[in-house]
């Protein structure tokens, strides 16, 4: 029973490193609320990871074996030969749509977050009239789900005659509340007043102080914003589904959900979605991985203050 | 992907309803061309717009396009049209900017028809004196058989037959049914050979449909005045009830259509055979290809021996939708589309389309034997029952509603709660409901 205790000494000095002269000892888990514990994370890793294994074993898998072997084990491996085929496929066609979601997503979610951070930090750093108010409708649009404003913004855009265009789905993308309230929550406890005194005082206008102090300070909430908005758009589907026509245009997750629905007249094309579908997740977890820690410190500082 | 498409189809039932108030709305608006004497030809050259979710339309589009330099068409895609292609046609008409031209299935085309989402074209040139072009019963199904109407332009057809694993037949010593009698003993012998004879689908109920259109049953009519629903007709229950015999008796497999263990299903010799259309051909080929050269293709079993009667499972239609600005343009490209022997051929090589021309069964890639089905020359057999398909069935105008109600039935009877004839009467039911609800006309 050695090692609970030192790993309990760890956490408490990870967490509390100033008061570590005078230790404060956690409760002592007892094995079984420990065995617990361990044993729901562990189903749930099952239960995330399971598809994911099952996506990547059936992309390796060419069509006799996709039917006849076991799901979740290996036939013989495939995968470049599948990719060359989808490659092959339509000239390339989903390679197009996959460089799509990356403009929409990535492009898209820069944006948003420019504008997210800016709103958030005017509305927590300014006092002018009003700005509760704005400040509540903003936190209201929160509410309303994407799904339920991509018909009225079909009918606004039918108005102007922009759909089925790239800025029917890039525009509406832009904006993101829920970005506008973590930016203002986030500016209020980690971009100190006195700063931005600091900085009029020495003569830098207010967008300079933005762009030059406060971003800095506001870094790991816009990587939070921006992977929450990136992943938003990624699998932004309804949108795509309902504004877009034109095949160049799609995104992959209409792109893909379209041939899914050709499967009935071209059955081989359920290899192609398969390989598409496993393909198609390598960007969000790059994002993933690639942004983790900037978004796991910005999540932690915020629990200390 | 499975979540991913969950979570559309949850968003797509939450703004259904939107949706449909935005129909019903649209209905009452403009009410779009005339079609009498409207269907003039337009100065000067015209774009088309053409939405289908047919592989490799562009092909067919291709040769169109070339020959005709002053009417060019362009192919938009979309998912099929239960998938999300049907709601948007809707939304764009009411809109104001819907393509000229869409795909739509025959048992979509009524609720179109209800709504005033497709044009009359029985006035634009040619239109009407293509119908000898069109097997009989899929003309019917685009005029609905109002006098100096068409709404649509027949595409294809899925005209029903029996697919079988010869090989396994034989081995056993069991003959190869030829009515529904004789396929219930069989079942019973293959269940003892450790086999299921067929899959009974809880979700494809177009397909029961198919089986109820080859027994002379009707789901609806209209009188010209208001509809009549009889999903619970004599004809209808009695296809139910064969089929609640044989899942009572556990002689056919429940596997979920269209998934992996399905397509293992047939791959694995479990499952023997399948009433299917033309098209689920491919299907097997591309689900089951351990069992190539075994399979073979014979008539519908019937429900009086020595009947000719085939009932029919998809097939779609060319429509010209409400607002287009080229109707006479637009009438012309979807007749060539799908009359023109070369178009035709396009279709079928890219999306194994099967014509709903008489002589559709002509084309080349139809008259040769396949090896996947031991060399037999299987489109003869469907071409024999397309022209066996009781011309007179009617759709419904709110057939996904009653395809997605009496599917939860099937579904509850599959796992034991509730029979077939259960699930038809609540369908029969639930769809007066929402046919009221959608102000529709309907006999009690």
């Amino acid at each position: 029973m050695g090692a609970p205790t030192t790993s309990a000494a760890k956490r408490t000095s990870a967490a509390k490193p100033a008061s570590a002269t005078k230790r404060v000892r956690g409760p002592r888990e007892s094995l079984f609320s420990r065995a617990g514990a361990m044993l729901v994370m562990a189903i749930c890793t099952f239960y995330f990871l399971v598809p994911i294994w099952w996506l990547f074993v059936a992309a390796t898998k060419d069509r006799s074996d996709f039917t006849s072997s076991a799901p979740l084990w290996f036939a013989d491996f495939n995968l470049i030969e599948n990719i060359a085929a989808l490659a092959n496929y339509r000239d390339g066609l989903f390679f197009q749509w996959m460089l799509n979601s990356v403009l929409y997503a990535g492009a898209g979610a820069a944006i948003a977050t420019l504008f997210a951070t800016m709103t958030g930090y005017a509305l927590a750093k300014y006092a002018f009239r009003g700005r509760e108010t704005i400040f509540n409708i903003i936190l209201g649009g929160v509410l309303v789900p994407a799904t339920a404003l991509a018909l009225p913004l079909f009918l606004v855009f039918s108005q102007v005659g922009a759909t089925n265009t790239f800025w029917s789905v890039f525009l509406p993308s832009l904006v993101s509340p829920f970005g506008v309230y973590l930016a203002r929550i986030y500016a209020s406890s980690s971009v100190p007043d006195e700063l931005v005194e600091a900085a009029r005082i020495d003569g830098s206008g207010e967008v300079r102080t933005f762009f030059t102090v406060s971003t800095r300070l506001m870094m790991p909430a816009m990587v939070t914003i921006f992977l929450f908005q990136f992943v938003t758009i990624w699998n932004n589907f309804f949108l795509p589904l309902i504004m877009l026509r034109d095949e160049e245009l799609f995104p992959v997750t209409l792109g893909l959900y379209i041939w899914n629905s050709q499967v009935s007249q071209i059955p081989e094309i359920r290899a192609l979605v398969i390989i598409g579908a496993l393909l198609s997740i390598i960007p969000l977890i790059i994002a993933f991985l690639g942004l983790q820690r900037f978004w796991r410190s910005g999540l932690g500082t915020g629990a200390i203050k | 992907m499975a979540n991913r498409i969950a979570r559309a189809g949850g968003a797509l039932v939450l703004v259904s309803a939107l949706a449909l108030s935005a129909c019903s709305s649209g209905a009452s608006t403009d009410g779009g061309t005339d079609a009498a004497g409207a269907c003039a030809p337009s100065d000067g050259p015209v774009t088309l717009n053409f939405t289908t979710w047919l592989p490799g339309m562009e092909d067919a589009v291709a040769i169109w396009n070339e020959k005709n330099p002053d009417i060019q068409v362009e192919v938009q895609t979309g998912p099929n049209g239960n998938g999300g292609t049907y709601k948007n046609f809707f939304n764009q008409i009411e809109a104001g900017n819907a393509p000229d031209l869409g795909q739509i299935e025959y048992d979509a085309l009524p609720n179109f028809r209800v709504q005033d989402g497709v044009v009359n074209i029985a006035d634009c040139a040619g239109v009407m004196d293509a119908q000898d072009q069109f097997i009989d019963w899929t003309w019917s199904q685009v005029t609905f058989g109002e006098e100096d109407a068409v709404y649509a332009v027949p595409q294809d057809t899925g005209p029903e037959a029996l697919f079988y694993r010869a090989d396994l037949f034989e081995q056993a010593g069991i003959a190869i049914p030829t009515t529904w009698d004789e396929y219930a003993e069989a079942a019973k012998a293959i269940r003892a050979e450790g086999g299921y004879i067929t899959n009974f689908s809880q979700s494809d109920i177009n397909a029961f449909a198919g089986l109820v259109w080859q027994a002379d049953g009707q789901w609806f009519e209209n009188d010209g005045e208001a509809w009549n629903v009889t999903l619970d007709s004599p004809e209808s229950t009695k296809v139910a009830e064969y089929w609640q015999g044989l899942l009572d008796d556990d002689l056919v497999a429940t596997l979920p259509p269209w998934t992996d263990e399905w397509n293992n299903g047939y791959n694995s010799g479990e499952v023997w055979s399948w009433v299917s259309a033309v098209w689920g051909a491919n299907t097997i080929t591309s689900g089951a290809p351990d069992t190539a050269g075994n399979w073979a293709v014979a008539p519908m079993p019937q429900w009086e021996a020595g009947g000719s009667a085939a009932g029919n499972w998809g097939g779609s239609s060319t429509a010209v939708l409400n607002g287009s600005e080229h109707p006479y343009e637009a009438a012309q490209f979807a007749l060539w589309l799908n009359t023109d022997p070369e178009a035709l051929s396009s279709m079928n090589k890219t999306a194994n389309i099967y014509p709903a021309t008489k002589t559709g069964g002509d084309l080349p890639a139809f008259s040769e034997g396949l090896d996947f089905y031991g060399g037999q020359n299987i489109y003869d057999v469907f071409a024999e029952a397309g022209s066996q398909v009781n011309p007179d069935f009617t759709w419904g105008p709110t057939m996904t509603q009653t395809y997605t109600d009496v599917a939860d039935g099937f579904s509850a009877a599959i796992s034991g709660s509730g029979t077939l004839m259960d699930a038809l009467k609540s369908g029969q039911q639930k769809t007066i409901d929402a046919m009221k609800a959608a102000a529709i006309a309907v006999n009690e």
